[in-house]
């Protein structure tokens, strides 16, 4: 049986939730499921790792130099423990996008980028062109899968699990050349849009830039990301950086609110992975409504207010 | 300081892509080809790099058959200085291009290569790194900031909390995101200008002889549909919508 090799995902003495999500796409490949924890002192998160159901092995390497996630430090040590591992996982977040690429290379192989499905144990399915269609990739049996796992496919694997913990010191040695500096932040405490769980945008129906604190306000309450149409952002309601769509940010949360906005093309573009899709609106013909799982009619000054009033 | 930008054409952002009913791909028969967009901004922050003297040459290179040249003729006249083709009529998965990268990057020395964080078409997000790695050299992707220190440089990264800044030696490899800056709009001049700029050829055989193609592209499918779900009444009622699926 083939064994597979996680590059766990963590911050804060937190395992990343899309390591979880790692670990169910392996299960499909089907294999010995192990997981690698960087850090600087890893034992909190091993514990978590450990506790996953269907691990059956945690490797803890601890050393300063993985106080923070920096590709060029982690991926030849990664590349390091991949030795008689069949598969190289990681979630295709920021930091795993970050730094397999880097393993991948050092270990001589072309990356699979965001599996969506295991069609078998050496076949997989990947979004190309922005999600717009979908690719059968095939790794030869004679080459090592590394591969990112897009985690807005898979579901979070439970609990339960008693894997043991292995730990050891970096095998390879690590560069002088990258240092890390800072970690800033941005829009307080909220969410990445790009990879929040849960992402609120609106739309033009808002009106202005002061009526979207009613979004902010809610995604605190949901720890939210949140995110604005096309339209919006035009009539200079918010940022840029905040705009959902086509010539926006691509986005797949879990559970996706659109309040406001009447679903054009390039908005849904953007959302079509997402979840679940709660649309408001109070125009019961908006094109939001074809592709809403859930859909209410109705002035989301009212609904918005009420919302947060019921998941107080 | 001499800065390397590779670009790569792919299909126009605006252009919806279609999957062929057959599966063998995607129809790109008489649609619009541009540069990489993520790749048009890494030559807009070593043309801005050039303009405020941190950068004195800005080479534009791109990997393709003779067609990219256009891509190239359009970087020329965004304001690189000259260009390089890396001729080949293969398409290179990124360990593949990343090799041959490397090759041109020994026999020009940059002092930094920038390059888009992805390309739109093939979405793979690996290509910087993989040279980096091959090089032996930092990473910066996804950045947001370049600011450069003489021999080193401060890199605003976008990373899912928030922004990451590292402090890099260069030679240095990085990638673009879309806030790094707004590329420049071409100007009739300077297209009749580009056509008298270099422009070499180089076989992809001279760089490398090594094909690291390992994954086998198979089937293509067009993404499923979103279907229509339910209405709910009133707030009371998708509260408990999303408390029955689990969601809340």
């Amino acid at each position: 049986m083939s064994k597979i090799l996680i590059l766990a995902e963590h911050a804060n003495g937190q395992l990343n939730q899309a390591t979880a999500k790692c670990v169910t796409c392996a299960k499909a490949i089907g294999g010995e499921v192990h997981l690698a924890i960087f850090s600087n002192d890893g034992q909190a998160v091993a514990k978590q790792a450990a506790g996953l159901a269907d691990v059956s092995k945690v490797l803890q390497i601890d050393h300063q130099d993985f106080s923070h996630p920096l590709a060029a430090q982690i991926a030849p040590e990664l590349a390091a423990q991949a030795d008689g591992y069949g598969y190289v996982l990681a979630p295709s977040t920021m930091f795993g996008k970050d730094v397999l690429p880097r393993a991948a290379a050092l270990l001589g192989v072309n990356q699979v980028s965001d599996i969506m499905a295991v069609n078998s144990a050496r076949s997989f399915k990947r979004p190309v062109y922005a999600g717009n269609a979908i690719v059968d990739v095939t790794v030869p049996a004679d080459s090592l899968v590394v591969a990112t796992v897009r985690t807005a496919s898979w579901a979070a694997a439970g609990e339960g699990g008693s894997a043991t913990i292995e730990q050891s010191a970096p095998q390879s040695d690590r560069p002088a050349h990258t240092r890390f500096v800072e970690l800033r932040t941005e829009a307080g405490d909220r969410p990445d849009l790009q990879t929040a769980n849960i992402v609120i945008s609106g739309g033009r129906a808002l009106g202005s830039a002061e009526n979207f604190e009613m979004i902010y306000a809610l995604a605190r309450k949901l720890k939210a990301g949140v995110g604005a149409s096309r339209a919006a952002v035009d009539a200079g309601y918010v940022p840029n950086d905040m705009q959902v769509g086509q010539t926006g940010k691509i986005i797949s949360p879990e559970l996706y609110f659109a309040f406001g906005i009447s679903g054009a093309i390039q908005h849904v573009t953007g959302i079509k992975d997402a979840g679940t899709i709660i649309a408001v609106n109070k125009d019961a013909d908006a094109p939001i409504f074809e592709i809403a799982d859930i859909g209410l009619v109705g002035d989301l000054f009212q609904v918005i207010p009420e919302l947060e009033q019921a998941l107080s | 300081m001499k800065v390397l930008v590779f670009i790569k054409r792919v299909v126009d952002y605006n252009v919806r892509v279609k999957v062929r009913p057959d599966g063998s791909g995607v129809d790109t028969g008489g649609v619009k080809m541009s540069i990489n967009p993520f790749d048009e901004i890494a030559l807009e922050e070593a043309l801005q790099m050039r303009e405020a003297g941190t950068a004195d040459e800005v080479v534009v290179v791109s990997a393709g058959g003779n067609e990219c040249q256009q891509q190239l003729r359009t970087g020329l006249a965004m304001g690189a200085d000259r260009a390089i083709q890396i001729d080949t009529d293969k398409t290179l998965q990124p360990l593949s291009a990343a090799r041959a990268f490397l090759a041109l990057i020994e026999q020009q020395q940059p002092g930094l290569v920038l390059l888009g964080k992805q390309a739109i078409d093939d979405d793979n997000n690996q290509t910087g790194q993989m040279l980096a790695a091959l090089w032996g050299r930092p990473q910066a992707t996804n950045a947001a900031e370049i600011v450069i220190n003489g021999n080193s440089a401060l890199v605003t990264r976008e990373v899912d909390a928030g922004l990451e800044v590292l402090d890099i030696d260069l030679p240095a490899v990085v990638t673009t995101d879309l806030r790094l800056n707004t590329p420049r709009f071409v100007k009739l001049p300077d297209i009749m200008k580009a056509k008298k700029k270099p422009l070499d050829v180089v076989a992809l055989g001279e760089l490398t002889s090594h094909d690291d193609t390992n994954l086998q592209i198979g089937q293509w499918s067009p993404p499923a549909q979103r279907s229509k779900g339910i209405m709910v009444d009133d707030v009371a009622g998708l509260v408990g919508e999303l408390k029955n699926r689990g969601l809340l």
